[in-house]
């Protein structure tokens, strides 16, 4: 029976180091707001698509609260403003 | 006891204008009969539907305000229901929600005034007045959404 490799040598030492390397850099974020109340938007529509449009990219999934920003409470006010859009086919269920 | 419901319907893009038309009579009709108001009938005209229902790929777009009786409502939902060239309908009671909108609303106004006259300002926005001076055109930036995230 050969002896085995170490498994650190498989070819994946030089790649890891590398992201480290980058992961080091301090990462700068900024902060997210709640685009409803910067904005002073009071009235979450189903009607507004426009205005719904951004909280459903690609595959017409609805944007989570920790990428988007939106404060608890127009978060839940959006997502039944998305439901009743998607009722009446103003937005996609899902992207094919 | 009446309260405000808005019902949208889709009608299937084979129906003839007559028959939207007629629907919109038969709906108004409804409402009158059984004591209630009908405040705004919109029509938004053909529009794509954003998935396919049966084999339609658009519809027709009509969404009336009605005042009215929840039993109102409940005729109309099964009337709608029954018609084959309907394809799509909404009912959904808009007058908590419009009541909750104002009362957040004024209650901002107020603030803003409040501090405004505490700092010694107008209790009302002067024209060119702050950093963001075209404080009326701000609602129009809802597709920056994507360079945002």
């Amino acid at each position: 029976m050969p002896p085995r490799k170490p498994t650190g040598s498989r070819g994946r030492g030089a790649a890891t180091q590398g992201k480290d390397g980058q992961q080091r850099r301090p990462m700068f974020r900024r902060r997210k707001v709640c685009k409803f109340c910067s904005d002073k938007i009071d009235d979450i529509n189903y009607k507004d698509v426009k205005l719904l449009m951004p909280f459903v990219p690609e595959r017409a999934k609805i944007l989570p609260r920790r990428i988007s920003g939106t404060c608890a409470l127009h978060q839940r006010k959006l997502r039944t403003a998305i439901m009743r859009a998607r009722q009446l086919a103003l937005i996609p269920y899902t992207a094919e | 006891m009446n309260r405000k419901y808005e019902l949208v319907y889709v009608v299937s893009p084979e129906a003839s204008d007559d028959q939207v038309t007629g629907l919109h009579t038969q709906v108004e009709e409804t409402v009158t009969r059984m004591g209630g108001q009908l405040e705004k009938t919109e029509n938004w005209g053909r529009r794509k539907l954003a998935y396919e229902i049966g084999r339609h790929k658009e519809g027709t777009y009509v969404l009336e305000v009605i005042n009215g009786s929840g039993e109102l409502m409940k005729e109309l939902d099964r009337r709608l229901k029954v018609l084959d060239y309907v394809i799509r309908h909404l009912v959904v009671r808009v007058d908590e929600h419009e009541a909750v909108v104002d009362r957040t609303r004024s209650r901002r106004t107020d603030t803003t005034r409040r501090r405004r006259v505490a700092r010694g300002l107008p209790p009302d926005r002067q024209p060119g007045e702050g950093q963001r001076g075209d404080s009326d055109d701000d609602r129009d930036d809802r597709f920056d959404m994507g360079s945002e995230l």
